[in-house]
């Protein structure tokens, strides 16, 4: 097998829910080896979020827990206690990385705080991922998905200008948070490598979403540069025929502010002829934003795709290089020919559900493949090789099981 | 100081328009030395500005968006002044050259081989029209790493499908699953997380394969389909589907299981023609309702028996979004924030583009940065990424204007003399306005 990317890096990963385990996912997938610390009895508590396997809520069956941790090995370990504090400082020796995810404060309150990892290894990396910082007014706050959006992120000019803003599906924001984690990670270990000192990495989930470039950096200078709040607009404000129009078997986009000529092309054809098209009026400087020609644009535009789907308008609209696209279900993924060509989705095999697709490689490198090595691991699965590592024997295991460490 | 992490990485970066961009600027924030290789003698649409020379009046009715020019005005140099590309242009330099002539070629190849890294995120056939290959680059220099970021792939049945971010969030399914319950999806959504996305997957994948690299000595040829990269941000539709067979729709703003929404308040009035003050909360346990219900200052309909526990709140959604409203709408949305906040409800207001320059939060931490860009001005910036305690990241160059590292990069770094560089100057590849007769 070829050797993994990130085969020398080792992780040791305290965080739960969705942006740590994304963020040690990604560097677990291409090779790191990440030891995923959880709390004896209940673990991760993404144990306990949907969606199940057969919608049974079992700790071991849920779907996005299992999704964003493969190829970790997984331990319990109360971190309150002196012994696991003392087991986590042993696994920290040679570790480049520590990552976690509680609320600020709560490390220092277990006696492992920067200061006192550092002094344990001098070339750690610690990241820190909270909702807030670990400074600030806002530090101790309570946060939701939608609440952190609408507070960074560009949330308040998303959606429909008479209605409320709109979020973004499900947790989007911990993923995208988890995936700006892993690239800070790497850097900040490329740097504690070069140096040999290592450092402590503060992430806000709210300021990841202020540095989103989902137009909300464009727009906060866009501000800066024109005093111009920015509103929800009507599609029609980004040219003619933006928006979903629909077609025989759902919606279909392709706009045509950039792509005039190619629009022209494909909706004036043989068996639609369109000749109308080909007037200058189109082309006047503001005619993109002109309500009337949108108007008799669309007398033309949806007898056009009201008997063609989607799959035939993507592919006629790309013969003509219009830059375009079906509105997707969550079914169409599995039924599409590009992501079945290059194998995308995976199959990989778990005790507790058997084998099930999951999402596959976001990047592909040639010599240093991402690479399925295990699944996500049961609560508790490698205590005994992890901790045995570590010089721990097996009545020294029972004797923290016992006492509720492990 | 310490040196930045990545001190000592060189990128040629021939990317365009925004999530190549916007990865290479993280890896420039983090002390690569990105070297953007432009060319005036070619308008790359979407990259610093939709057309080159803008005419005023087009500026002045596009919206923010795309018209974000400073003053909205384009000025002598309109691709200097245009937020869209100066959102993504700290940190680095910028080299014109045009590739598509034999000289223009080799100067290209002599940055190949000082380079660590190229990067690019044309369309598909861009790029071979152009001659690049990886054979090509590693014959230049036999450890580089290629990125490549296409929409869906160098290879594939899509793979030379034109789409923009927006594209792709329809087709990765997106925009089926988010939006308004109550309404078609022709209505319409804006949001690229997409390009966004696409932009720190590539910079993750650029380290990785960087990490490789300083262990094995080889390069690689690396490639982030950007569709890909993002799907696995729908996790829990995609398992749900998998395991179950369930095909998510969208929920509006509310939460699979908690009560939640966003609700009008106190202050800006137009909350129907796209403005208006509003307020996000959630209530996902007990305690956070009885916080609530605290907040609202006990009022008698909050006892009834429906609103109980969480199953028949969730149940009962409708009329307490109506009732919370009646409340949330004698406040501002800062006041109800501390106001939940204190009773441990998380809560917080929605905040504009204008708003967040004063928030508290983002104050105190001092995460906009000052920054003066010689043809625009002196501004507040959005900030760094996060906060590094011994290697801080910040913003030592301000957006990077045309060409304006020419001279450093021709003569430092790629070694032409001054007349060398006379002459590349002359053959227009050396310059810092479009030519004259691109629009």
């Amino acid at each position: 097998m070829a050797e993994l990317a990130l085969a020398d890096i080792k992780v040791i990963d305290l965080t739960q829910r969705i942006a740590g385990p994304y963020c040690t996912k990604l560097l677990a997938d291409y090779g790191a080896d990440v030891i995923k610390v959880e709390r004896p009895g209940t673990g991760d508590l993404a144990r306990s979020l949907g969606p199940f396997f057969h919608d049974d809520p079992h700790p071991e069956k849920s779907g996005l827990f299992l999704a964003l941790n493969t190829n970790k090995r997984g331990i319990t370990l109360d971190l309150k206690s002196a012994a696991g504090r003392k087991i986590l400082l042993e696994l920290v020796r040679d570790a480049d990385l520590l990552i976690e995810s509680y609320a600020p404060g709560a490390m220092e309150s277990f006696g492992l705080g920067y200061h006192v990892l550092e002094r344990a290894n001098p070339k750690l990396t610690m990241v820190s991922i909270s909702n807030f910082g670990q400074t600030g007014p806002y530090r101790d706050f309570k946060a939701t998905e939608i609440v952190l959006y609408g507070l960074g992120g560009e949330m308040y000019s998303c959606g429909n200008p008479q209605r409320e803003p709109a979020k973004l599906y499900g947790d989007i924001g911990q993923f995208h948070a988890g995936l700006n984690t892993a690239g800070l990670a790497l850097g900040a270990v490329f740097g504690a490598r070069a140096s040999g000192q290592g450092q402590w990495v503060d992430v806000s989930l709210m300021e990841l979403w202020a540095a989103s470039q989902d137009r909300r950096t464009t727009l906060l200078i866009g501000y800066q540069y024109t005093g111009e709040e920015y509103p929800r607009l009507p599609t029609s404000g980004l040219g003619l025929a933006s928006g979903y129009y629909p077609c025989a078997d759902g919606y279909f986009a392709a706009g045509a502010l950039l792509h005039w000529d190619a629009f022209v092309n494909w909706l004036d054809s043989p068996e639609h002829p369109h000749p109308v098209l080909r007037d200058p009026k189109w082309r006047a400087p503001t005619a993109q934003g002109n309500p009337q020609l949108r108007e008799e644009l669309d007398a033309m535009y949806y007898p056009f795709l009201a008997d063609k789907t989607m799959v035939e308008l993507w592919e006629s609209a790309q013969a003509a290089k219009l830059p375009s696209s079906p509105l997707y279900g969550v079914a169409d993924l599995f039924k599409d020919p590009h992501f079945a060509a290059r194998g995308y989705f995976v199959e990989i095999d778990h005790p507790a559900t058997g084998p099930l697709k999951y999402p596959g490689a976001p990047y592909r490198l040639e010599k240093s493949p991402w690479a399925i090595r295990r699944p996500a691991p049961l609560l508790g699965q490698h205590n005994a090789k992890v901790l045995g590592a570590l010089g721990y024997s097996k009545e020294d295991l029972v004797l923290l099981r016992e006492q509720g460490v492990i | 100081m310490a040196q930045l992490p990545l001190a000592g990485i060189r990128i040629a970066d021939l990317t365009g328009v925004w999530a190549g961009t916007f990865g290479m600027m993280l890896l420039a924030d983090l002390g690569a030395e990105v070297i953007r290789v432009e060319s005036t003698q070619f308008f790359q649409t979407f990259t610093r500005g939709i057309i080159a020379r803008p005419p005023k009046a087009m500026i002045a009715t596009q919206a923010l968006l795309l018209g974000g020019y400073a003053g909205r005005d384009p000025g002598p140099r309109p691709w200097n002044r245009w937020s869209f590309f100066n959102s993504t242009g700290r940190n680095k330099l910028s080299m014109t050259v045009d590739m598509r002539r034999p000289e223009g070629m080799e100067v290209f190849k002599r940055l190949v081989k000082v380079s660590d890294v190229v990067v690019e995120n044309a369309q598909s056939e861009v790029m071979d029209r152009l001659g690049v290959t990886y054979e090509m680059l590693q014959a230049v220099k036999e450890d580089i790493i290629y990125m490549r970021m296409p929409g869906y792939g160098t290879w594939g049945p899509y793979a030379r499908y034109r789409v923009y971010g927006a594209n792709i969030e329809d087709s990765v399914g997106h925009n089926s699953l988010r939006g308004y319950r109550d309404l078609t999806p022709s209505e319409g959504l804006s949001g690229v997380l997409v390009s966004d996305a696409a932009g720190i997957g590539a910079a993750f994948a650029v380290l990785a394969a960087l990490n490789y690299r300083s262990r094995t000595g080889q390069g690689q040829l690396v490639e982030a389909a950007q569709a890909e990269n993002v799907l696995p941000f729908f996790s829990q539709a995609i398992m749900d589907y998998t395991m179950n067979g369930h095909v998510q729709g969208p929920i509006g703003n509310r939460h699979p299981t908690a009560l939640q929404g966003t609700y009008r308040c106190r202050g800006d009035p137009r909350w129907e023609e796209g403005f208006g003050s509003w307020v996000n909360l959630t209530v996902s346990t007990d305690a956070e309702w009885a916080g609530l219900v605290r907040a609202m200052g006990n009022p008698p309909w909050a006892r009834d028996e429906k609103f109980a526990d969480p199953l028949s709140r969730h149940r009962h959604h409708d009329e307490l979004d109506r009732l919370i409203e009646e409340w949330t709408l004698q406040h501002d949305g800062y006041a109800l924030m501390y106001m939940l906040q204190k009773e441990g409800v998380p809560a917080a207001p929605v905040l504009s583009n204008k708003a967040l320059f004063d928030d508290p939060h983002m104050k105190d931490r001092g995460w906009f940065e000052t920054v003066t860009h010689p043809e625009v001005g002196t501004h507040p910036y959005p900030g760094v990424h996060a906060k590094l305690s011994k290697t801080p990241l910040s913003i030592r160059k301000p957006p990077v204007r045309l060409g304006e590292d020419n001279e450093y990069v021709y003569k430092q770094v790629l070694g032409f003399s001054d007349a060398e560089y006379r002459e590349f100057e002359r053959l227009g590849h050396i310059g810092m306005d479009y030519r004259a007769d691109i629009r």
